[in-house]
């Protein structure tokens, strides 16, 4: 096995999803609300994944545009959960060492006043490791 | 009747209004709601997963406080709310999340999901009824008001089972109860942009833009939402254009309380 199948098996482990039952309707994609600041989009994820395509998502940094709003999930009519074979993706980029999308320095500037402190952990628990 | 709350620490510091209010409501509504012994933060946003271990713990501390008194669990913030009713679910059907969580934490008695987990909206309609908060309602709000869900309260539906995830009513049946006419924006469960405001701010200011423009068009004079973040972004992003308030102070203010 290469290390490329390695990590799609991985991620298909870890996600619990299953790319296979996918039928290419494109409704994940459709009900996604951040799908036009993506590279590739959410039927995108499964399909790659699905053909061993795995490294083009690894390159492209689609995977930190997910919002993790579960429209996908809810409105697959095949129950694929596109969000949770992002997430894994997501997670097998940021598990790589000084892969962190967020880093610590930049939040200073990036805060105001009125930002909740639910912000900054969510996107620390999404973005770093 | 006493519950176990959960506040989270977001209620702690910049959304303190509802925190405080929906304990005081809870209080003229004849509950009790006692804090969860030192809880901890629950990190946000749930890690979907199934080998995040550590990213679940702090959730089942609160879970397990809970089941050792023998109360269910009341959550009030959307993000608080998602991330522990899904690790519960875990705990209750994942095999493998469960043994690594238990052997990893070594409790007295091993946790399983028993805890019931309820958001305070379903506190309002499942335990106190929204009849009983209509009698109760001394200064009914008289105004049109867009109820904003987000994704967090009502996804997976198939976990968070509070509604139905497509066309909620939970939201627009409360605004009646207390008095106001509910609006109804087909935004309401779009995610507002969430988490981005932090890597991509150009995602919250079309998806906010939007959700407070509907909600405009179709004649609200206020939105409400029981998440700060969504709060947060609709604020920020939206313009002057509405008042954005938490579900708790409109509640306060209709039972006299604010
Ligand atoms: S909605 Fe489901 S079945 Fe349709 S393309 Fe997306 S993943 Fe495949
Ligand atoms: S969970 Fe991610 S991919 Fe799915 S609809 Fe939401 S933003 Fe798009």
């Amino acid at each position: 096995m290469t290390d490329l199948q390695k990590q799609i098996e991985n991620i298909k482990r870890i996600s619990g999803a299953n790319p296979e039952k996918c039928m290419r309707c494109g409704k994940c994609t459709a009900a996604c609300p951040n799908y036009s600041e993506m590279e590739y989009h959410p039927h995108q994820f499964v399909y790659f994944i699905e053909n061993g395509q795995l490294d083009r998502l690894l390159k492209s940094d689609s995977a930190f545009r997910c919002m993790t709003c579960f429209a996908c999930v809810e409105r697959c009519p095949r129950d694929v959960k596109p969000a949770k074979l992002i997430e894994a993706v997501r997670l097998t980029l940021i598990r790589r060492k000084d892969s962190n999308y967020l880093k610590p320095d930049e939040i200073p500037q990036k805060i105001d006043e009125d930002l909740p402190q639910q912000a900054i952990v969510s996107a620390f628990r999404k973005y770093t490791k | 009747m006493k519950y176990s709350y959960y506040p989270g620490c977001t209620l702690k510091t910049k959304a303190k209004d509802l925190d405080l209010y929906a304990r005081k409501c809870a209080e003229a509504l004849g509950a009790e709601l006692e804090e969860v012994d030192e809880w901890q933060c629950c990190g946000g946003v749930y890690t979907t997963a199934q080998d995040e271990i550590a990213t679940k713990l702090s959730s089942v501390r609160a879970l397990t406080c809970a089941r050792d008194r023998g109360q269910a669990l009341v959550t009030v913030c959307s993000a608080c709310h998602n991330v522990i009713k899904r690790v519960n679910n875990d705990m209750a059907e994942s095999e493998y999340v469960r043994t690594r969580v238990n052997n990893y934490m070594q409790p007295e008695n091993p946790y399983k999901g028993e805890t019931k987990v309820i958001h305070y909206l379903e506190f309002l309609r499942d335990e106190v009824g929204f009849d009983n908060i209509k009698k109760a309602v001394v200064n009914p709000v008289k105004r049109r008001i867009a109820a904003y869900y987000g994704c967090l309260l009502l996804r997976p539906g198939s976990v968070m089972a509070m509604d139905n995830p497509e066309n909620p009513k939970i939201l627009e049946n409360f605004i009646t109860a207390i008095g106001g006419t509910p609006v109804v924006s087909p935004y309401r469960n779009e995610c507002c942009g969430a988490y981005l405001t932090l890597t991509d701010s150009a995602a919250p200011e079309k998806r906010s833009g939007l959700i407070v423009d509907s909600c405009e068009k179709k004649g609200a004079e206020m939105i409400i939402t029981a998440c700060p973040l969504c709060l947060y972004n609709l604020k920020k992003n939206g313009g002057d254009k509405l008042p954005i308030v938490y579900f708790t102070e409109i509640l306060a203010e209709a039972l006299g309380i604010k």
